[in-house]
C-alpha cells in the first residue's frame, strides 16, 4: 500500500496505466476516454437553468444531448481519483497561485484567476472547435491512428508552445 | 432518450454510468500521481523544460495503440476515429493550444487540478471553459456551415489513408515513439 501513498510515480508507469485503462474503456464501455464534450454539456445544462427548455433546441445541443452521460461521470471520477491520490500522499493543498506563475507574475490571486478565466474561455472554445482535447484527440484519438487527432494533437502543442513562450519570454 | 431525470435511468444505463465514474477515478488517480494535475508540470512541458506530460501521453498512446489494435484484430473492439477537417483541427488546435498555455490545464487535467485543491482551476479555469464551450455552441450553426467543414477528410485513419493493414502503421509508429522516449531520456530531459 506504500506505493499508493507516494507523491509521484514514473511518467512511464502512469502512461502504461492510462494505456491499459483505455483498453478496458473500449472493451467494457465501447468508448474512448475523452473529457471536453462534458464541459459543453455542463455549460448547456447551466444555461438551461436560466433560459429553460429552448436551450435543447440549439443545433449544437441537438448533436450533443443535454443529459448526464458516461463521459460526464468520467470527468467527475477524475476529480475524485485525483483527490484520493493527493490525500493518500499528502499532496493535497488549497492553492491559488502556482509557483512558476508566481515567480514571474507575483502572488496576486486576482490576476491569476483572471488570466485562468481568459485561458479557460479560449480552451473551452478551442476544444469544441477542434472537436476534442488533450485526452480525446491527444491520447484516445492518436492511439486509434485517427488523422484528425494527430493533426489536432500536433497543433495543440504548436499553439501551446508558442503561447507559453510569448507569456514567459516576452511578457514575463 | 428519457435519461434526463436520474430516476428514470435504466439499470443497464446505470451500470454504464458507474463504469464511466470508475474509469474516471482511475484516470484521475493516475494523472495526479504523474503530476499532470499541476500547472507547473504542464507549463514546464510547453516551455520545453519538463517533458513529463509528453512522456505520459506517448507511453499511454504506445500502450493503448498496441492493445486496442490487437483487440481490433481479434474482433473484440471497434474503433471510433473522429471525423476531421483542415479548418476544424488546425485552427481549433491552435486556439486550444493558446488556451492550454494561458490556463495551464486542459479539460481532463483541470478536473484533476480541482481534486488536487487548486483554486485557480475552479474559480478561473472551470468557469472559463464553461463560458468558452457555451459561446461555441451559440456560434456552431454559422461555423459549421463555413470554416469547420473546410478541407473535410472525414473519419480517416492513417492505415486507411495509406491503404495498408493496421499493423503496417502500428509497428513503425511504436518504434518511433519508443525511440523518441529513449532519446528524451538519453538527452536528460
Amino acid at each position: 500500500m506504500h506505493f499508493f501513498a507516494e507523491t509521484s510515480w514514473s511518467p512511464y508507469a502512469v502512461g502504461i496505466g492510462i494505456g491499459i485503462l483505455s483498453w478496458f474503456s473500449f472493451l467494457v464501455s465501447r468508448k474512448p476516454i475523452a473529457c471536453s464534450t462534458s464541459f459543453a454539456k455542463a455549460s448547456g445544462m447551466i444555461e438551461k437553468l436560466f433560459r429553460g427548455k429552448k436551450v435543447d433546441l440549439k443545433p449544437y445541443y441537438q448533436k450533443e444531448k443535454l443529459a448526464l452521460d458516461w463521459q460526464m461521470m468520467l470527468v467527475l471520477g477524475i476529480v475524485i481519483g485525483s483527490l484520493i491520490s493527493a490525500l493518500l500522499s499528502g499532496d493535497f493543498q488549497w492553492q491559488w497561485v502556482p509557483s512558476i506563475w508566481a515567480n514571474v507574475f507575483g502572488m496576486n490571486p486576482v490576476l491569476r484567476v483572471i488570466v485562468a478565466l481568459v485561458g479557460g474561455i479560449c480552451l473551452g472554445f478551442g476544444a469544441r472547435w477542434a472537436d476534442g482535447c488533450t485526452s480525446g484527440h491527444g491520447i484516445s484519438g492518436t492511439l486509434q491512428l485517427a488523422v484528425s487527432s494527430w493533426i489536432s494533437a500536433i497543433f495543440f502543442f504548436i499553439g501551446g508552445i508558442l503561447m507559453a513562450q510569448f507569456i514567459f519570454k516576452l511578457i514575463g | 432518450m428519457n435519461t434526463t431525470k436520474p430516476m428514470n435511468i435504466h439499470p443497464k444505463d446505470r451500470s454504464h454510468l458507474v463504469w464511466g465514474l470508475a474509469f474516471g477515478i482511475v484516470f484521475g488517480f493516475l494523472l495526479q500521481k504523474g503530476g499532470a494535475t499541476k500547472y507547473d508540470v504542464i507549463i514546464g512541458q510547453l516551455l520545453l523544460t519538463d517533458f513529463t506530460v509528453l512522456k505520459i501521453m506517448l507511453t499511454a498512446v504506445l500502450t493503448g495503440m498496441i492493445g486496442i489494435h490487437a483487440m481490433k484484430t481479434l474482433g473484440w473492439v471497434e474503433l471510433y476515429p473522429k471525423s476531421g477537417s483542415v479548418g476544424k483541427n488546425i485552427i481549433g488546435g491552435l486556439i486550444f493550444g493558446a488556451g492550454f498555455a494561458v490556463l495551464g490545464y486542459c479539460p481532463g487535467t483541470i478536473a484533476g487540478a480541482i481534486g488536487n485543491g487548486y483554486l485557480d482551476a475552479v474559480v478561473g479555469g472551470l468557469a472559463g471553459i464553461l463560458i468558452g464551450a457555451g459561446v461555441f455552441a451559440a456560434l456552431y450553426p454559422r461555423l459549421n456551415h463555413g470554416i469547420l467543414n473546410k478541407g473535410n477528410f472525414g473519419d480517416l485513419t492513417l492505415p486507411r489513408l495509406l491503404r495498408v493493414n493496421d499493423w503496417i502503421v502500428v509497428i513503425p509508429m511504436s518504434v518511433l515513439i519508443f525511440l523518441f522516449l529513449y532519446w528524451l531520456e538519453r538527452a536528460g530531459l
